[in-house]
């Protein structure tokens, strides 16, 4: 029977073909905005309860002193404070391809060694001892001012090595910047951004600052995360009378003003990917209804066989199915792996996109249920079609 | 009891307000192996006759008994499941799946039944060489003659071995010289398979091919 249901998908091949590449590109987009939804709800997760941002209190985009890291680290409950500075530099070879990259001090990497690891790593030559507190991996790194440590899908994207030169052209900071890659990092959390470059601040500071003494946010560890609000709000009361005064908060509610940054993308997103599963609806709706109209002798033949209404009913939805649930599962898949090897990240601002498995099946199930629906129409006439009527021979 | 005995038949066909009736309390009885052509002009109720014999549509009152089964009580789901067993039907414009070859066409009604594939294809190209198209097996609809198609359409009829094969103007379609193929392949079955067999037809010469021929003029049996 189901023999039956693949010979009669075949019978327009186009039409068929072009259905499925409709409910495979619609599926395709929603597991794709899903995906979006999902890195932008993560992108908040990733980020720690236990660790503060201190930015300006005007915005994010206007600096600050740096000599306000001795006094944020002499705040009681601060373990450590690290400088973080977006260099916001693009590829001389292909600008349009954009990776982030950040100019941190010597506490950054430390401050997020709960988060990462150091997988590859730069050895110092036989006999030179690390500096003392140096992180052994981090040590070549720590060393030379030009080193930077990269995040390993960006070294896989760009298929670079450990050792070798990249050179990023400065937009905010002017000029061509070449770099060495003294280490790769890993995520231990998948959602964690893991397409990063990060090198030297004093390197920015000396070479594109011109000592000008500014900095983009200060990252705060805390020795006791439980009072993190109390040290909070103790920073922003030091810096009340200050210009420019700050704004300190968790990394976690850092991430979510940062998201927040895109206006309600989420609900317009949602949106999109309903209207898409909507009109995708009525459109494998349509063509069975086609389909089931030019088949309605035939319909009365298989009855004439012997075929029940029920038989007919299912051959019908199997059809619909068979169209939706193969184009869907395309899509879903598509998006998965597509997207996911794209490394596509929102240029930069988000941990690359990731599709989850959850939403390949929801993606699924949701062609399942188009299936079904649209072919319920069609299939209910075809199995309540009478014989003598379909055959239009009335003696 | 005859093989086909239809009484007191009444069948009212209802269009908008208006009621129009097209079999008018008519009785006939056919024997098992018998060879019956209904005859009469057009509107005479000959199809929907064949179509209440053959179970495709209810009558408004009566009886019809078919090989000892009165149909007119059965459900939609034992009707169909009646007909796959009992009849064959043979339709005017033969009603083939373009998209099917001849094999797979003739298949089709063993479909329901509990076969595996493999017996499935020997019974179809069984039926397919009895009416001559053993060479024809994997050729679709379009690369046959209409002559073909109708005997294709036989052997989609008979492939199930039903015990009354009903055929709609079987030859309506044809050339004389299809026709008279079909004729001589629906008498074959007739003798040598005992078939009974029911035919519409408005040809007379159509006609003499069967044992029997039974006029109806106005939803009624005339002489």
């Amino acid at each position: 029977m189901f023999h039956l249901v693949l010979v009669n998908l075949g019978r327009n091949p186009l039409r068929t073909l072009l259905t499925l590449a409709s409910v495979t590109l619609a599926l395709f987009l929603f597991c794709a905005l899903s995906g979006v939804l999902d890195t932008l709800q993560e992108s908040i997760k990733v980020g720690s309860e236990t660790r503060l941002v201190t930015r300006n209190k005007v915005s994010l985009i206007f600096p600050m002193p740096k000599s306000y890291m001795q006094r944020l680290q002499a705040v009681d409950g601060v373990k450590r404070v690290a400088i973080s500075n977006w260099f916001g530099g693009s590829d001389p070879a292909n600008p349009r391809d954009f990776f982030a990259q950040f100019a941190v001090d010597e506490n950054y990497i430390p401050i997020y060694s709960s988060d990462v690891d150091i997988v590859e790593w730069s050895q110092l030559p036989a006999g030179v001892p690390a500096p003392a507190g140096v992180d052994p991996k981090l040590a070549v790194f720590e060393t030379e001012q030009t080193a930077c440590v990269v995040g390993i899908k960006l070294m896989e994207k760009r298929g670079w090595k450990l050792g070798q030169q990249v050179t990023v052209r400065g937009t905010i900071y002017p000029g061509d910047w070449t770099f060495t890659i003294r280490g790769v990092y890993k995520a231990k959390k998948k959602s964690f951004d893991e397409s990063s470059l990060l090198f030297h601040f004093s390197y920015l500071e000396q070479k594109g600052m011109g000592g000008s003494g500014q900095v983009g946010i200060y990252v705060l560890q805390l020795a006791d995360p439980s009072r993190a609000s109390a040290v909070a709000s103790a920073i922003d009361g030091m810096f009340q009378t200050s210009a420019p005064s700050t704004r300190t908060e968790s990394e976690q509610a850092f991430q979510a003003g940062f998201v927040s940054m895109y206006g309600n993308l989420p609900f317009v997103l949602r949106l999109v990917g309903l209207a898409i599963v909507f009109s995708i609806l009525l459109i494998a709706a349509n063509t069975m209804m086609v389909s089931m109209r030019e088949r309605t002798s035939e319909f009365a033949v298989l009855k004439t066989l012997g075929f029940t209404d029920g038989a007919v009913f299912g051959m019908v939805v199997a059809e619909a199915a068979v169209i939706t649930v193969g184009g869907g599962t395309i899509g879903a898949l598509a998006a998965k792996f597509g997207i996911e090897k794209s490394g596509f990240n929102m240029l930069g601002f988000l941990p690359s996109m990731t599709v989850y498995w959850s939403t390949v099946f929801v993606g699924i199930g949701i062609a399942l249920v188009i299936g079904a629906v649209s072919g319920l129409i069609p299939a209910l006439q075809a199995s309540r079609l009478r014989i003598v009527d379909a055959l239009r021979r009335v003696e | 009891m005859a093989w086909i005995e239809v009484s007191d038949l009444r069948k009212v066909y209802q269009r908008d307000q208006q009621q129009i009736p097209v079999l008018d309390g008519l009785s006939l009885k056919i024997e098992e192996g018998e060879f019956v052509a209904l005859m009469g002009p057009s509107g005479s109720g000959k199809t929907t006759l064949l179509n209440l014999i053959g179970g495709i549509d209810s009558p408004t009152s009566g009886d019809i008994s078919v090989a000892g089964t009165n149909i007119a009580r059965l459900s939609g789901a034992e009707l169909a499941r009646w007909r796959s067993n009992t009849i064959g039907y043979i339709f005017q414009l033969y009603n083939l799946m373009p998209v099917l070859t001849a094999l797979q066409n003739v298949e089709l009604p063993l479909l329901l039944h509990k076969m595996n594939g493999a017996e499935r294809r020997k019974r179809a190209t069984f039926a397919l060489e009895l009416v001559g198209l053993g060479d024809r097996l994997g050729h679709y609809p379009r690369q046959l003659s209409g002559g073909q198609e109708q005997r294709v359409a036989i052997a989609r009829a008979l492939v199930s071995d039903p015990k009354v094969l009903l055929a709609d103007e079987p030859t309506g379609d044809l050339d004389r010289k299809s026709g008279e193929e079909v004729l001589q392949l629906l008498e074959r079955l007739n003798t040598e398979f005992k078939k009974t067999i029911v035919m519409v037809t408005h040809d007379p010469h159509a006609a003499e091919s069967a044992d029997r021929m039974v006029h109806l003029d106005k939803g009624v049996l005339s002489a």
